[in-house]
């Protein structure tokens, strides 16, 4: 039986309770008033000379077109009505900021939060992939495994909470959609309000956190019981469990991605979307079952894993990486192709405000992965995985960090304490969740049908 | 023209062959060759052979190849002759690449791919036409043979071998290349 160290017990509290700190510390700060905005919006102006005036005033002429009658209202006006209109852009632009000011914090966690949720789910998806494909490498990884899938109840409830919250506590800070004044004026909103609508939102995520977590729950409970069982019948309910739990799956991560991700933006839409947060999703997850199963073995507690599994569990963050980078450019190389503008939009907006990090992550997630995994000796080198799988988790946040910040908070991003924070709080939780299920269990399952096989694999 | 003598060991079983080989190595024989009628897994570690290092060559030919894709279409598309075709940017090759992604996958793949083969077959001299160079065509069916080269300690060779397991062990008296 494994028991969690102290150190990593009173790191995993730290980090929550520092994090918990600067979340809090975010949202007092993020409360802007009108005329606090104004003046910081002069001297920004000021700062930069009249060169970012102009910008300013492009975006507000960028922020028009957007509420397209409003455009058109004011080049039917005459010259006398054009004057207090710009009275109104101003006004426009500085409530425009003040609300992306005031959507960062919630931003900042909610990216954080799905991040850590979308670890466990990968790692549950691919361990019923194991189970569903009969595996032979795989059993002795699947107690780290169950420890690191006890986060996706918790984690997918923290998720919704904070999407709900975000429309009913906050100010619609997350999804615009939810604000019912928005959808008012906009009739691709009102055409789509038969999806999204906070009810209806609330209660498709609740439909597949529970059925994740009954999965999750059965499956963990078949594989303890078949530990101390005379025949392989917990092992075969575990196999049928786990194949239709693939095709519940595929759909509802479907549509998860669909409601939690690609809804923040609710004009765009992507076909292949839910493919590419999947793949995401799968590598982040095997790179931290690695992780673990790294830790465990260096601290002598799962000896079992040899550099075989290590150099499998590697292969496949290489192989994921390559798909999640075939998937993005897939997704971006047919939008830019066609350059439609009702699709191309998510796409400019992303390059010109946040250029560095679109075009870093896929360094991060790509080019160093493919170069760095590529060579089999390097595989069986937990150091190198290490690297490798720090820059791929980095990645896979800025990823994600990529998908909501846009919608949310513009051109006014940046890393500080809402961000770090944020990730601080859900990592100690993660930390402490996984580390204390794996303490429930034996690290190693004892008499799975492929057991002998597993631990004899070698590559 | 000079001739060499070896032994010729015929097996029949490959977990035979295998120990048989870690034996012969054991008593530092120097092994020439194993013909076998299917991959033995595990045999050229027990051969002392040194690993393959195609996989290299066929990184090389993967970069050769993209370089190729690259300065192909960086030729073609923005050099030579920049024509505005569907409002597509043929200002730099950065700002039209992402057309050209799949081109410089598939001709990496392409070379890749096909110039390891032929550095496979180069290296191990395959070829149409070409004499097969089987000395028993048993060893393509279910037999294993082993060559050893013999340096006058036939016998003692002999009686290693016939504890080895071999069912048939024969001297050939063999042309020198």
């Amino acid at each position: 039986m494994y028991t969690i160290s102290n150190k990593l017990k009173t790191f995993s509290i730290a980090l929550i309770i520092l994090g918990l700190l600067g979340v809090g510390y975010g949202f007092m700060t993020s409360h802007k008033s009108f005329e606090e905005v104004e003046t910081m919006l002069a001297e920004e102006t000021a700062h930069h000379g009249g060169g970012h005036a102009v910008a300013t005033e492009a975006h507000v002429v960028a922020d028009d077109s957007d509420h397209s009658d409003n455009s058109h209202q004011a080049n039917a006006h005459d010259a006398t009505t054009d004057v207090e209109h710009h009275v109104d852009d101003h006004a426009k632009h500085v409530e425009h900021v003040q609300h992306q000011i005031a959507n960062r914090p919630w931003s900042a966690l909610y990216v954080a939060a799905f991040f850590f949720f979308m670890i466990a789910l990968g790692v549950l998806a691919f361990y019923a992939i194991q189970y569903a494909s009969q595996a032979g490498w795989s059993p002795v990884l699947f107690r780290v495994m169950e420890g690191i899938t006890a986060y996706v109840l918790p984690g997918g409830l923290i998720v919704l909470a904070i999407a709900v919250a975000s429309g009913t506590i906050g100010h619609y800070n997350i999804f615009i959609w939810m604000d019912p004044d928005v959808v008012a004026h906009d009739k691709l909103l009102q055409g789509k309000s038969g999806w999204l609508s906070l009810g209806w939102f609330a209660v498709r995520g609740l439909i597949f956190i529970a059925g994740w977590s009954l999965y999750r729950h059965f499956s963990r409970k078949f594989s303890i019981a078949n530990d101390t069982a005379t025949d392989n019948s917990n092992f075969k309910k575990a196999f049928r469990i786990s194949a239709a739990f693939l095709v519940f799956f595929i759909y509802t991560e479907s549509i998860m991605s669909w409601d939690w991700i690609m809804s923040v933006d609710p004009h765009w839409f992507s076909t292949l979307f839910a493919w590419y947060v999947f793949a995401g999703m799968a590598v982040s997850g095997i790179t931290v079952i690695a992780f673990i199963s790294l830790y465990l073995k260096s601290r002598g507690h799962l000896e079992i894993v040899n550099d075989s599994h290590i150099h499998d569990l590697a292969k496949f963050m290489f192989g994921f990486s390559i798909f999640w980078a075939y998937l993005w450019f897939s997704q971006f190389m047919l939008i830019w192709y066609a350059n439609i503008p009702e699709e191309v939009t998510y796409f400019i907006t992303r390059i010109e405000d946040y250029n560095g990090l679109f075009f870093g992550m896929l360094v991060l997630n790509f080019v160093f992965p493919f170069l760095v995994l590529m060579n089999s000796d390097y595989k069986r080198i937990p150091w190198f995985v290490v690297m490798a799988g720090i820059i791929i988790l980095i990645g896979h946040y800025i990823d994600v960090y990529v998908m909501i910040m846009p919608a949310t908070v513009g051109d006014r991003w940046s890393f500080g304490i809402p961000e770090i924070s944020s990730v601080m709080l859900f990592a100690g939780l993660f930390l402490f969740i996984v580390f204390t299920a794996l303490t429930k269990a034996p690290l190693v399952v004892k008499r799975n049908p492929f057991l002998k096989e597993s631990e004899h694999f070698h590559y | 023209m000079e001739t060499s003598k070896v032994i010729h060991a015929i097996y029949t079983d490959d977990d035979v062959l295998m120990s048989a080989v870690k034996k012969v190595k054991a008593e530092r024989h120097h092994i020439e060759e194993i013909y076998t009628p299917f991959p033995v897994h595990g045999l050229d570690k027990a051969m002392g052979l040194a690993p393959t290092r195609i996989a290299i060559t066929s990184f090389l030919y993967g970069c050769v190849g993209l370089i190729v894709a690259i300065v192909m279409m960086n030729y073609i598309m923005i050099e030579d002759w920049p024509q505005n075709i569907g409002g597509k940017p043929s200002f730099s090759y950065m700002e039209n690449m992402p057309a050209f992604v799949p081109i410089m996958f598939e001709l990496t793949v392409f070379f890749a791919a096909h110039l390891m083969v032929i550095t496979f077959y180069l290296r191990s001299r395959m070829w149409p036409f070409k004499e097969a160079e089987n000395p028993d065509p048993r060893t393509t069916d279910d037999h294993f043979l082993m060559e050893i080269a013999v340096h006058g300690n036939e016998t003692e060779l002999e009686s290693l071998l016939r504890e080895t397991g071999a069912v048939e062990i024969k001297l050939i008296e063999k042309e020198a290349h």
